[in-house]
């Protein structure tokens, strides 16, 4: 897909519009005055320091923290998203670091959960359809490109790397329209977060919107189009992944003016 | 990077072998155990080998099973019911005291008991819900106020301690058929609370294992703050759950109100924790999230034919308990020995 200049908004509607957040706790201003935009189809990364706020802004996003102030456009409506289900419903699917996922659930269970199939409605009683879910279930992780070998496994005893797969196709799976992904990689080992990112990867050709948060400058200038750098909550800029130096953005995030002698790790 | 290719999913290639996936269910310990119970009796007890008996022992494994079954439900949705022993006295004497003191049909004091049995688990629900306790504080709390309760308002309408006899009153003999009567099938005498208890197991089994009902109970047993990202509705299942508790009270008390003719105010306390070493034994984790309807019942089963097996190879029955508690813990490290072998697989 042809990425949008994200400056061209007339161009096309953004998927996601953020104006004037700020947020408070106690003594720390978190967020303050911070503009975002998430253009249909793109990959975007937010990256800054530890404490910069890029926590406090996805949860804010996805319903799970209130903004003070400030307000954001999702596909084009302004939304006050009182909690992660009700922002779920609109179609933001989020994947935090702490995997909701339930361990004694199989595979096929977890990625149904909250909407599963049936074959006779009965209320609480409702008979599952298990063979039309894991049909669905196997073309699902297929699509994402999520390996799992058996999908009648309880989640229990898989991998990290597996456990985030499951956890991203089911973001990815039921028509959301941007998925938010905060550290997705941060807790795994390097053929893991190889297998993630390959996934999300997968997402862009699929011209599924991400929106993501990494400390890893790496994975950042691999998968995504933009970067939105935070600094003590404050939004210190954007830039184009494939028009920026990894030095810039790293004195972006740091804040120093003179990025020469940093060297990109 | 490289787009990847589609993986193949053909979850056929590496399914487990099927001893892996039967030593990984969670009654496999309460199975070896009712095997390993059956057979030490057998040899020690000549009663034991009678069939004449088998109704007797599944007769004492009933009363427990019918409760067993929910508390298993519930404990595999993350929660505890300390109260439950009492509420099956509540609702009996709810029953009786309802009929004798107002004079009504003995069915409508059996109906009025069943909303308040279904009221209890409810009202342990929201409680929970409502104050954020964990569910061993809140039905610890149940349990003393119904214990105080069943002794204060059996007194205050008989003058005693246990409920007046109303099996003079208008419906007593249909309602003892259906909640006290027993069939004979062949030389067996069978309590009809043997086919409930059956029944609940049967139930209980298909909805925690086919149901979405049954996703939802793991998933908030499991991690509720994570079922509830995903939609499940945590608190609903929860006062469900209790609910189901107060249903199998409501249950087990009728029998015991038709089966004795009255109710005894004192009664029931201590069985709380015998329901939940039943479903325990039968793989339950106290954490939640884990478990089985079937094993609860295979552990309610242990309990009657040790109960019953204790008299008949003439041991001094005052070693049950003991008995018991051991069963509890060898069923417990035989559940997670087996799970770690199964997980090596
Ligand atoms: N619930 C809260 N109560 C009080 N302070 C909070 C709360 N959540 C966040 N903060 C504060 O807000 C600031 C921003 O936190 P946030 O978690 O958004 O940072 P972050 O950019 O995600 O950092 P990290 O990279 O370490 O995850 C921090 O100073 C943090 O201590
Ligand atoms: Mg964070």
């Amino acid at each position: 897909m042809e990425q949008m200049n994200s400056q061209d908004a007339s161009v096309t509607e953004p998927m996601l519009k953020v104006e004037g957040i700020s947020k408070r706790f106690g003594g720390v201003q978190a967020l303050q005055d911070v503009d975002l935009q998430v253009d249909t189809g793109e990959h975007v990364a937010l990256v800054g320091d530890n404490g910069a706020g890029k926590s406090t802004l996805v949860k804010i996003l996805t319903g799970a923290e209130h903004a003070d102030d400030g307000s954001f456009w999702f596909a084009g409506e302004e939304r006050h998203f009182r909690s992660p289900l009700e922002a779920r419903r609109h179609g933001i699917e989020t994947v935090y670091q702490t995997l909701a996922l339930a361990d004694h659930l199989d595979v096929v269970a977890n990625l149904f959960l909250g909407r599963e199939r049936y074959l006779l409605r009965l209320g609480p009683f409702s008979v599952l359809n298990r063979a039309a879910m894991k049909t669905e279930a196997r073309a699902l992780l297929e699509r994402t490109g999520v390996q799992i070998p058996d999908l009648g496994a309880m989640i229990m005893g898989m991998s990290g790397g597996q456990r985030q797969g499951v956890a991203i196709a089911r973001a990815a799976g039921w028509g959301s329209k941007m998925i938010v992904l905060d550290e997705p990689t941060a807790a795994l080992g390097v053929q893991e977060t190889a297998k993630v990112e390959e996934i999300i990867h997968t997402l862009k050709d699929q011209g599924v919107t991400v929106l993501m948060v990494s400390h890893n400058l790496r994975q950042v200038f691999d998968l995504v189009d933009t970067i939105w750098v935070l600094r003590h909550g404050r939004m210190v800029g954007a830039r184009k992944a494939a028009e920026v130096r990894p030095q810039e953005i790293v004195s972006m995030i740091t804040g120093a003016d003179d990025a020469s002698g940093l060297e990109f790790a | 990077m490289a787009v990847v290719a589609p993986p193949s999913t053909d979850d056929r290639v590496t399914h487990r072998s099927v001893t892996a996936t039967l030593l990984s269910r969670p009654e496999i310990g309460a199975l070896l155990g009712v095997i390993i119970i059956a057979v030490i009796f057998l040899a020690a007890a000549p009663a034991f080998r009678s069939v004449d008996n088998i109704g007797t022992i599944l007769y004492g494994s009933s009363t427990i099973g019918l409760m067993a079954v929910p508390v298993a439900l519930l404990m595999i949705g993350g929660e505890f019911d300390l109260s439950a022993g009492v509420a099956v006295t509540t609702s009996g004497l709810a029953a009786a005291l309802l009929s004798w003191n107002f004079g009504l049909n003995v069915w409508l004091g059996v109906f009025l008991a069943l909303l308040i049995s279904l009221a209890i688990g409810a009202f342990n629900g929201w409680l929970l819900h409502a104050t954020g306790l964990p569910s061993f504080l809140v039905t610890l709390g149940t349990f003393f106020v119904l214990q105080g309760v069943n002794l204060a308002v059996t007194r205050l309408v008989t003058g005693g301690v246990s409920s007046n006899t109303i099996s003079d009153m208008q419906g007593w003999n249909s309602a003892k058929a259906v909640f006290a009567s027993s069939l004979k099938i062949g030389p067996v005498d069978l309590s009809i609370t043997v086919l409930y208890w059956v029944l609940f197991t049967i139930v209980g089994g298909y909805l925690l294992l086919r149901t979405r009902a049954g996703n939802w109970i793991f998933a908030a047993g499991g991690d509720a703050a994570a079922a509830r990202a995903v939609g499940v509705p945590v608190t609903r299942t929860k006062v469900l759950l209790f609910m189901g508790v107060g249903f199998g009270a409501w249950l087990t008390g009728m029998h015991m109100l038709f089966n004795y003719n009255n109710v005894q105010s004192g009664a029931g306390i201590g069985n709380e924790f015998i329901y939940i070493i039943a479903a325990v034994i039968g793989g339950c984790l106290l954490s939640g999230g884990y478990g089985s309807v079937v094993g609860a019942s295979l552990g309610a089963l242990i309990f009657g034919m040790t109960q019953l097996g204790i008299s008949y190879a003439g041991w001094n029955p005052d070693w049950f308990k003991t008995f018991l508690g051991a069963m509890l813990l060898f069923a417990c490290v035989a559940n997670v020995y087996v799970k770690k072998k199964a997980d090596q697989r």
